[in-house]
Formats: structure tokens, C-alpha cells, sequence
């Protein structure tokens, strides 16, 4: 494992299997399908989406929440995918969680007290005193001061940027080095959203954590992270730097997403937007080819729809996965490792 | 089209009276579309289902005037309302309205209920062919007619839900955040289907979303809602470049943009309780442009040039200047 390597996901497949009536198997739903990257200490990554692309899947499979069918995830040189709960305790401490509905996340029967010590106290703090300390350090860190007003209130009695603050108090409180936030501030409104965003930035920043940001907002994820995924039917389809991927967007998906945002303009009411027509693919049987070909105003007939397309390189950090790009050069596994050493 | 005076909902609760929609005043202009924006539980939902007539059992107070061309659609009782009102002159898209299709209906049946409820046609296989063209304008295939809701996609059946709303010929169809639970792709492309709805056939619409930039999509006119209020009321193009109401000016500053680098903002504190709003302004308390009065006297609407409306004190002195200021130039255009 090279340095700096935090965690490293290895061609990882998430397929859940369909059984009908319970018994007669069906096929597999691809949920995740191939999914490579390393991550370093104190890098940020961001992972775009719509919905049913995996992203979440992707982010519950790097936390150890599902099995992976094949591939591995590897944090800190050790295997965490497919073991049993029980022995990898040690990585749930590693990992803080940020969840997207913060109502759903916090126990209602539980005091915001109760909730940060539970935690501390599983993983081994046995001073009273320190883990009083560590709960009031992470609220103040969070903004909800008075840090007495907020120990004794249930989670139905805050707001919803409240409630997110305090998920997220949650998932520091141990010192993590890496932080999951999927979908952090979708729940919430507009004026508050800024707030959550910022904090979570802040605490990435000040502790150097490593953070994986999953979105479907392409347009919060620049104030967030320098490093961006595009995922779609399961597949990284692009990936590069957030001002490269903004700049050039080069898969065409990527193309449409960008352009189906509505930024606040009074123009956007006299014009149309070229939008891609259909829905993504079933993951139940996926397209052979390219799996965005079906939506794709630049697919090639004969070629697209039959063959799917490898990851080709453009710069750097800049990879797509689409035949429009087949006259640059291709990487294989070796090259590409060597290409990151050097 | 349609002219709101003073519209008030109000809520009775164990807590105590909700004051949901307080005093809110707006017209709307044929083929004119104005957009409400406000964040949760500021009451654009109940403003909707307020013109509607559309109230849950404990409301307490629903007074104010709705004039829809000439009629007082307040003046009338709940049978005439529901006979010549309701889905005729005035029509809902409701949130989340996709699920609200019934699982076990055809959707074609669905969609041609109204017609043959208000009796505007007289036959069945007259109602399914406007209800076929209408699909055909919201790009739905014919032969989804015969289809279920769970057959269909998200986004195909947000088409049926908005074809519910227009298959009576509504003078006024209220968009209750028609695209928020939708795919970007999807939102886009439901966004795409109703301006050309709005070009086509010259609806109006009343589109509720809480966001700022969906709703620029659709919109000719914008009304901010904070706290029950109306707080500023202004043409789209006067709005996104230059919001004049502090919480507006707050709220466009803390919507992130793909492109433009600008440092994003968010507003400190809550919006106040709507049971016990406070006695002033009710943005007041988060107000970074405080004045003494504020928090004592309730700002009037203030008109501001070019027919923006604000509820705010700083405009109260600088509106005599403003529009004198606009008077005589227009008098020397006028001279020239």
C-alpha cells in the first residue's frame, strides 16, 4: 500500500439478489458495479448522482453496512469489507457518519446528552468527566450554545439545521479520520443549508479528516470538495477535479446535468433546456454497452450500445468512461498505478 | 385573472392559534405566473390550499376576498364553490403529487374524472379524447391511458398529476413544489413541459417552491413569503438581480451557484413561532439591517419603483423619494 492511502476501494461490486416468491432467483440487482479509487489523509471526495445510482449503496458498502459481492474496501492496510460487525469495531470509531434525514437519525427517546455519550461510552471512555468534556466540545464546536440549553432536549424539540448540527457533533465526537456525509443537507432549508455545509467543511478542515460528500446537487459540492465522481447506473462515469469536471464536463451525462441546473436567473423563464429524454437503466439487466447510450445525443451506432466503454484518461485526475474519448490513450491497471506514483 | 385581498388562514391547535397565512394581498395578470417562495412552515402550502378552499378540519379563522375575473369566490357557499370553482377556474398540482394518484384506477380514468364530474362533456369516449390530446401536449404516450400509477415512473406520473390539473380548462393552476421530490434530469425536463404549457395554451400559474432557482424558471412575478407574510412582492427580473427585502437579499446569498465564485451566507436563528409571532417585523430578530422601530411597529407594504412591494422600514422614507424621484423623470419623458 503506498502513503498516505487512507482508504482504497478495490473494483467493488454491490449486487443484491431478486427472488421471486421468496425462493425462485431472479438476477441481481447492480447496485454498485466496479467501483475503484484510493482516498488520502485529509481529502476530500465528492460523489454526484441522481437517485438509483448506487451512490448510496457505494457509501453503505465503504462503511461496512453491506456485504460487497466482490472487490474490497481496505481502510488504514486493513480488510473491513465482509467481516463480521463484531470485528471491526475498531473501524465504526475510525468513520463518522453523517446521515441525510437528521430526524430519522437521532433516537427520539434519547436526550442530545444521551445521544453524543452513547459513543464515548462503547468505545472505551470510562471518565465521567472526560466524556462530559468531549459532548460540550463538540456542541460549542457545532454552534448550539448554550451547551446547557441543548444537553437535556429531545431531538423533536430542535429545528432541522439543529438536529443535522447534532448528527454531526455525533459523528466527530470520536476523532474519526474519515468523515461520510451522504446527502447532509438536503433535508434542510435553503438559509440553513450554508450553516450545515460550512461547519462540515470547517470540522473536515480543522482535524484533517478524510471526507466522502455524496450529493445529488452539483452546485454545493464546489464549496465543498476539490475532487468529484460522477456516478451513473452504478458506474463512475467521470471523474475529475470539481473546476476541471465544471469547465469541461466531458461525458455526456455529465453534459446534462450541468445543464439541466436552474440557477436563479430571470432569463432561464424564456428559454428551453435540452434535456436528455427516458429514464436511467434497470440495474436488473443493464445495457451491455455504454448504459447511458439509450439517453445519449452523441451515441454511436453499432459501438455504444454494444460494447461498454473503459475509463479513458484525459489529464491528470480527469477520466471518463464514454467511446467520444476513445482517441486518447488508455490506461491499463499498471500504468495508471505507475502514472500516480510518479 | 386573479386578485387576493387579505386572504388569512389561520390554524386551531391544543397549543394555540396557528396564524399560518396572515394578511396576504397579490394580483396576477392572465398568462402570468408568480412564483411563492418561502422555506418550510412559512405557510405557502396553506396559501395554496387556502385558494382552494382546500382546509383541514381545524381551521379557525379563513377570511380575506379571492376575485377570480369578476367573481367573489367568497361570497359563494361550499356546494357552489365545489360546483363552479373548484378544478374549473381554479385547479391544484398538490406536493408530492405523483403519490396522490389512486393505485388501483386507470390513469386515463384518473385524469378524465373532472370532465364527467362537472359534466363538461357527455360522453365517456369524449372525455378519454380530450385526455389523450392532453397527454400528447405533456409528451405521455397515448397508450398510458390504460395504464397504473405504479406502472409509470416518477416523473410520468408527475405529467398525469399537472394533466389532472389542466383537463378542466382552469383559469389558474396552483404548483404546489411541483418538481422536489423529481431527478435533476426529470425536474428539467417536467420544468420544460410546463412553460410550454405556459406558452401554448396562456396559463396562469401559481408556482410554491422553496427553491430560488426552480423558480426562475417559471416565473413572471415572485412573492416572498416569510412568517405568514408576504414580505416583498416584485417582477423576476427586478427580484434576481436586486432583492430588496433583507431576508430576500439574505436568502438569494446563500444559494449555492455552479459558476459564479461569491462567498455564501446563511441566516442566523429560526423563523419566529407562528403561534405567538412577534408584535413588529416578524424577520426582526434574524435582521442584519435592524432599525429601532422594528421590532415595535409591523412595517407597512411599502411600494418601491416599478411595482415592487416591500414589507420593510427602510423603505418607508426613501419610497416619497424614490417615487417622486421616478414622477419627475417621467414628467420630463413626458415633456421631451
Amino acid at each position: 500500500m503506498r502513503n498516505g492511502v487512507l482508504l482504497s476501494v478495490r473494483d467493488l461490486h454491490t449486487w443484491f439478489e431478486m427472488r421471486r416468491l421468496g425462493f425462485f432467483h431472479v438476477g441481481y440487482v447492480r447496485a454498485v458495479d466496479g467501483v475503484s479509487f484510493d482516498l488520502r489523509r485529509g481529502e476530500c471526495l465528492a460523489i454526484v448522482g441522481e437517485s438509483g445510482c448506487g451512490k448510496s449503496t457505494l457509501i453503505r458498502t465503504i462503511l461496512a453496512l453491506e456485504t460487497p459481492s466482490k472487490g474490497e474496501v481496505i481502510f488504514e492496510n486493513r480488510l473491513v469489507s465482509g467481516i463480521e460487525p463484531r470485528h471491526i469495531k475498531w473501524y465504526r470509531s475510525q468513520v463518522g457518519y453523517v446521515q441525510q434525514d437528521p430526524y430519522a437519525a437521532l433516537p427520539p427517546f434519547m436526550t442530545i446528552r444521551q445521544i453524543l455519550d452513547e459513543p464515548l461510552r462503547i468505545n472505551g471512555i470510562p471518565s465521567k468527566r472526560e466524556r462530559e468534556w468531549r459532548i460540550k466540545q463538540a456542541l460549542t464546536e457545532m454552534k448550539l450554545t448554550p451547551v446547557e440549553d441543548f444537553l437535556h432536549k429531545f431531538p423533536h424539540m430542535l429545528s432541522g439545521g439543529q438536529q443535522q448540527r447534532v448528527v454531526l457533533a455525533r459523528a466527530r465526537i470520536l476523532n474519526p479520520k474519515l468523515l461520510v456525509a451522504d446527502e447532509p443537507i438536503s433535508m434542510l432549508d435553503a438559509s440553513v443549508r450554508v450553516e450545515v455545509l460550512q461547519l462540515l467543511r470547517r470540522t473536515q478542515e480543522e482535524l484533517d479528516l478524510a471526507a466522502i460528500y455524496v450529493t445529488h446537487d452539483l452546485s454545493t459540492v464546489r464549496h465543498f470538495s476539490e475532487r468529484i465522481f460522477v456516478m451513473y447506473g452504478a458506474q463512475v462515469v467521470e471523474q475529475a477535479t470539481t473546476s476541471e469536471l465544471l469547465e469541461h464536463p466531458s461525458h455526456p451525462y455529465t453534459q446534462a446535468l450541468l445543464d439541466a441546473i436552474a440557477e436563479p436567473d430571470a432569463e432561464n423563464a424564456r428559454r428551453m433546456r435540452v434535456v436528455p429524454a427516458g429514464d436511467p437503466p434497470s440495474l436488473l439487466r443493464p445495457p451491455p454497452g455504454c448504459r447511458f447510450f439509450e439517453r445519449c445525443p452523441h451515441a454511436m451506432e453499432g459501438l455504444c450500445e454494444n460494447e461498454e466503454p473503459p475509463d479513458f484518461v484525459l489529464s491528470r485526475f480527469h477520466r471518463v468512461k464514454c467511446w467520444l474519448y476513445q482517441d486518447e490513450k488508455v490506461l491499463s491497471a499498471d500504468e495508471r498505478a505507475e502514472k500516480e506514483i510518479s | 385573472m386573479l386578485r387576493v385581498e387579505d386572504l388569512v388562514v389561520h390554524y386551531r391547535t391544543r397549543a394555540g392559534t396557528v396564524q399560518a397565512v396572515d394578511g396576504v394581498s397579490f394580483s396576477l395578470g392572465k398568462g402570468r405566473t408568480l412564483a411563492v417562495l418561502g422555506e418550510s412552515g412559512c405557510g405557502k402550502s396553506s396559501l395554496g390550499r387556502g385558494l382552494l378552499r382546500l382546509l383541514p378540519r381545524n381551521v379557525k379563522t379563513y377570511s380575506g376576498s379571492i376575485f377570480i375575473g369578476d367573481l367573489d369566490t367568497m361570497a359563494l357557499g361550499n356546494h357552489r364553490y365545489r360546483r363552479d370553482v373548484r378544478w374549473q377556474r381554479l385547479a391544484l398540482v398538490p406536493q408530492a403529487a405523483m403519490n396522490t394518484l389512486n393505485p388501483v384506477l386507470k390513469v386515463g380514468y384518473q385524469v378524465a374524472e373532472p370532465l364527467l364530474v362537472h359534466r363538461q362533456v357527455n360522453h365517456k369516449s369524449e372525455a378519454f379524447k380530450k385526455v389523450s390530446g392532453l397527454f400528447s401536449l405533456l409528451g405521455l404516450s397515448s397508450d398510458f391511458l390504460n395504464r397504473y400509477a405504479f406502472e409509470l415512473s416518477g416523473g410520468m406520473r408527475q405529467r398525469v398529476a399537472i394533466a389532472m390539473a389542466l383537463i378542466a380548462d382552469p383559469d389558474v393552476v396552483i404548483l404546489d413544489e411541483p418538481t422536489s421530490a423529481l431527478d435533476l434530469l426529470t425536474q428539467a425536463n417536467i420544468m420544460n413541459v410546463l412553460k410550454q404549457i405556459k406558452k401554448d395554451m396562456g396559463m396562469t400559474f401559481i408556482f410554491i417552491t422553496h427553491d430560488v432557482g426552480t423558480a426562475s424558471e417559471l416565473a413572471d412575478d415572485v412573492a416572498v413569503m416569510y412568517a405568514g407574510e408576504i414580505v416583498e412582492l416584485a417582477r423576476a427580473g427586478d427580484f434576481y438581480t436586486n432583492p430588496r427585502h433583507p431576508y430576500s437579499e439574505k436568502l438569494m446569498a446563500s444559494v449555492p451557484t455552479l459558476r459564479e465564485e461569491k462567498e455564501l451566507q446563511f441566516i442566523a436563528g429560526q423563523p419566529p413561532s407562528l403561534i405567538n409571532p412577534p408584535v413588529g417585523c416578524r424577520f426582526a430578530a434574524r435582521c442584519h439591517k435592524r432599525l429601532p422601530q422594528c421590532a415595535e411597529q409591523e412595517p407597512p407594504m411599502v411600494n418601491v419603483d416599478r411595482g415592487s412591494q416591500v414589507k420593510c422600514w427602510l423603505y418607508q422614507q426613501s419610497d416619497a423619494l424614490i417615487g417622486g424621484g421616478e414622477n419627475e423623470e417621467r414628467r420630463s419623458s413626458f415633456g421631451a
